[in-house]
């Protein structure tokens, strides 16, 4: 239960290691870099937007032949990859790749050529095959396109629009002045136009073709010297070469596949050294030194002093982190509450002065989830695969593996619950047996109930929900004054803390010998001694005048303060809303096990047999699987709101800022190095 | 005998189930189509939109929870069924009537607020804890509703 303690360290070393000063640092990963607020006399800045861009121009195009790459040459990939996280490699083979960054940069250029003339090529078959579509209606004419005729004839070759028949394609040439005769052919036609050769006088072809103009006669716009058929052949001849091309590229680029992992490497070292320049960019420097500033958790500070003062000539200041500066945070918890980091962070991570609620919170995470859930069978279920994926995927990225270990603790706790509410996928115990072994069902199930059914009991449920809600809820207020106790704000303590914790107390007392809970409990009046709502009577009133007196004791003027002490007295029905939101544990558990029993009933309807068993364990594995997914989806969200509107509504705010250490953000591979945090 | 009574009371878990399932089924339509805008954008915020999407598919379920508890209440479900009178089955009806009201209206408001908690994971994908706590805020008075069917269907005696 901790936020890690944060110092402030400062390095000033020689300038000529401090490429490898940054290695080091980066390659330990344990400090944020802070920038120095104002610029010390004699230091500036050198400006490394260039080498950067080029290593980052680099690294993008690794990273495009390696998407080219799983094109062409997709690597098998299981359904589970994601789980995968990266890669880890020895540091030797990560160094040999780096020296080899020429010839690997070489193949990736190459690829990525490739690729861009494949998609050259791919235009030019586009363009080949728009012009063997214009020439399919001229397929039948047997001479060139560009046929000028013989000594005495002519030839015109165009399309007229429209649908024309023979006759009225003569009647459209013929009916024009004199024309001594024509032998007109029609190629083809199409929806819209007719494709025709026309043989005429040599001397008479103006006239014709002025004729034909009337029909809207165009000549072709592809005019070659070959007849339709030889071209169409020729261009399709050049089609199969250009494809031939492509296949060269394609087996060209899958033969790079060898190269898969050097460009890996070669991406995150181009990554790597960006990064290390985009810091370098920001370090004041003067002629012979140079000044690196930033955040180290304490626990770290020694061994990071151990490994640069071992290799380097350098003089590092250690200091707590200023008043005025807030700290990044890095939170530190054990192997069971550090698992509901990613819920917490997801809310926010502690800001300044606030305590690292992980590990209370991990307790009523689990608690809570199970409890919503509640069914053994499916607790086991998420448990299991939860503790599956853990040992197949070793090497998980962190955040994942966090987050499906508090699944796996999750699913324990709906298993234990499951087994005190007596759910078995619902009631598929109870149905199995009446339905498919005609066994009389006792009372209360095949399987008892540790605990009692909330079902049939669910008032009693209700009770329970609120009292774990009002455990959840005064755990946070204890909280909030512990840390006024801790931060030596007795005063606020006692009023803020103390007075609610009396006054609230007092008011439950006041309703447990009430009628009205006796009812909701099913109790005899009169279980409570009278001393019990006597007690009850007078924490209430000394609260609530203790209230009404101090909550306002920030504002001097007396009306205004009993006034705002008045308000906040009102507060009192935030509590109740706070506690009545505890009844989703009721109505979650119960949703869960009623839609299994709506399952198990529908899967039970073809009656007992063997068609019967079928329907019964199809209707059965898709029921549940579908349920399950609903109620862990409504568990996991309605835990999150009980945790960040009730509870922390009582004491946390969050807001603080993640510690980003200066590191190798590597997109494919982790490098082996030694780690101090 | 008049068989006024179970009609009643069927009528209520009809409406139970239907309201509510009308109010989800608008909620997870408008949801989805916000969904499906980003997914548009970004295939690999799908996980993230999808379960933001179901949110408001609850009250649905509750509403068949409701139903379901008054069908095996009033006998329908095991053979056997109840002699209601009119005024018990009047009962019943009223019983249904929270969840199935409060699902409709929830059930739509929260797929409104789905979807615009949808936008926060568009431009905010690591926001997803907060932005999934505002349709759980709506979803709280579906609960409410029924808790209270539930606790009234249940403790109706016959």
């Amino acid at each position: 239960m901790a936020v890690l303690q944060m110092q402030k360290v400062s390095i000033c070393a020689l300038k000529r290691d401090r490429k490898q000063i940054l290695e080091k640092l980066q390659s330990l990963g344990v400090m944020e870099i802070s920038q120095l607020p104002d610029k010390e006399e004699g230091f500036e800045t050198v400006s490394t937007q260039q080498e950067r861009s080029i290593f980052d121009k680099n690294a993008a195009l690794a990273d495009n032949a390696l998407d080219i790459l799983q094109e062409y040459a997709p690597e098998k990939a299981s359904m589970f990859a994601g789980l995968e996280g990266k890669k880890l490699v020895e540091k030797e083979t990560y160094l040999a790749a780096a020296d080899k960054k020429e010839a690997v940069m070489e193949a990736a250029a190459d690829i990525v050529g490739l690729h861009k003339q494949i998609a050259e090529h791919k235009a030019n078959i586009q363009k080949l095959d728009n012009q063997i579509e214009t020439l399919t209606p001229w397929l039948s004419l047997g001479i060139p396109m560009n046929f000028g005729g013989t000594r005495s004839s002519a030839v015109l070759i165009g399309a007229v629009s429209g649908v024309l028949t023979m006759d009225e394609l003569y009647a459209l040439v013929l009916g024009q002045e004199e024309i001594s005769g024509v032998d007109i052919s029609i190629l083809s036609s199409d929806r819209d136009t007719t494709y025709i050769a026309v043989v005429c006088l040599k001397g008479e072809e103006e006239k014709v073709e002025n004729a034909l103009r009337q029909g809207g006669f165009a000549k072709p716009s592809l005019m070659t010297g070959k007849t339709p058929a030889e071209e169409k052949k020729a261009l399709e001849e050049q089609v199969h070469r250009i494809l031939k091309e492509i296949t060269d590229c394609q087996e060209k680029i899958a033969a790079h596949g060898k190269d898969r992992m050097n460009l890996r490497l070669i991406a995150d070292y181009f990554r790597t050294r960006a990064e290390k320049y985009e810091v370098l960019g920001q370090l004041p420097q003067s002629k012979k030194t140079f000044l690196v500033t930033g955040y180290v958790p304490k626990k770290a500070v020694p061994a990071l002093e151990k490994a640069l003062k071992e290799d380097f000539l350098l003089s590092m200041e250690t200091e707590e982190v200023p008043e005025e500066e807030e700290a990044p945070v890095l939170l530190s918890n054990n192997g069971f509450s550090e698992s509901v980091e990613g819920v917490l962070t997801s809310y926010g991570l502690p800001k300044k002065g606030e305590i690292d609620p992980t590990t209370i919170m991990s307790f009523f995470y689990v608690f809570l989830f199970g409890l919503m859930l509640s069914d053994a069978a499916y607790g086991l279920i998420i448990f299991l695969g939860c503790f599956a994926v853990i040992i197949k995927f070793p090497r998980m990225e962190s955040s994942l593996k966090k987050s499906i270990k508090m699944f796996m603790y999750c699913g324990i706790s709906t298993l234990i619950w499951g087994i005190l509410f007596g759910g078995y996928f619902g009631d598929a115990i109870d149905v199995v047996a009446r339905t498919f072994f005609h066994v009389e069902v006792p009372e209360g199930g095949m399987i008892k109930a540790l605990w009692f059914v909330p079902l049939n009991d669910p008032m009693r449920m209700l009770i329970y929900s609120m009292l774990f809600g009002v455990i959840h809820l005064f755990t946070g207020l204890g909280i909030k004054g512990y840390m006024l106790l801790r931060d030596k704000k007795y005063l606020d303590f006692f009023c803020d803390v103390v007075l609610w914790f009396v006054f609230l107390i007092g008011l439950i007392l006041l309703l447990l010998p009430s009628e009205i809970f006796a009812s909701i409990a099913q109790l005899e009046p009169g279980t409570f001694p009278a001393a019990v709502s006597q007690a009850g009577k007078i924490l209430a009133i000394v609260g609530v005048v203790g209230l009404v007196l101090m909550s306002g004791r920030s504002s001097k003027n007396i009306g205004l303060r009993l006034a705002l002490g008045a308000y906040d007295v009102y507060n009192v029905t935030g509590w109740l809303s706070d506690v009545l939101s505890y009844s989703r544990l009721l109505a979650l558990g119960l949703a869960t096990g009623v839609i299994a029993s709506v399952v198990n009933q529908m899967g039970s309807m073809a009656g007992d047999g063997i068609f019967g068993a079928i329907v019964f364990i199809a209707v059965f594995v898709i029921g549940h699987v579908f349920n399950m997914a609903i109620n862990v989806l409504g568990a996991y969200v309605h835990t999150n709101r009980l945790q960040f509107v009730e509870f922390f509504g009582k004491f946390y705010e969050g807001g603080g800022k993640p510690f980003s250490p200066f590191q190798s953000n590597t997109k494919y591979v982790d490098v082996k190095e030694e780690t101090y945090l | 005998m008049s068989q006024l009574g179970i009609v009643y009371a069927l009528l209520g878990a009809a409406l139970a189930v239907l309201l509510a399932g009308a109010g989800s089924s608008i909620g997870v339509g408008i949801a989805g189509q916000a969904a499906s805008g980003v997914v548009s954008e970004d295939p690999s915020k799908f996980a993230k939109v999808l379960i933001m999407q179901l949110l408001p598919g609850t009250q649905g379920i509750y509403g068949l929870l409701v139903g379901f508890i008054t069908l095996s209440k009033i006998g329908l479900l095991g053979g056997g069924m109840a002699d209601l009178t009119p005024q018990q089955g009047l009962l019943v009806l009223a019983a249904c009537l929270p969840i199935g009201i409060v699902g409709l209206i929830s059930g739509k408001y929260q797929g409104m607020t789905s979807a615009a908690a949808i936008g926060i994971i568009a431009k905010k994908p690591d926001q997803f804890g907060k932005a999934m706590l505002f349709p759980a805020m709506v979803e709280t008075y579906a609960i409410l509703a029924l808790l209270i069917s539930i606790l009234s269907v249940t403790n109706l005696q016959f």
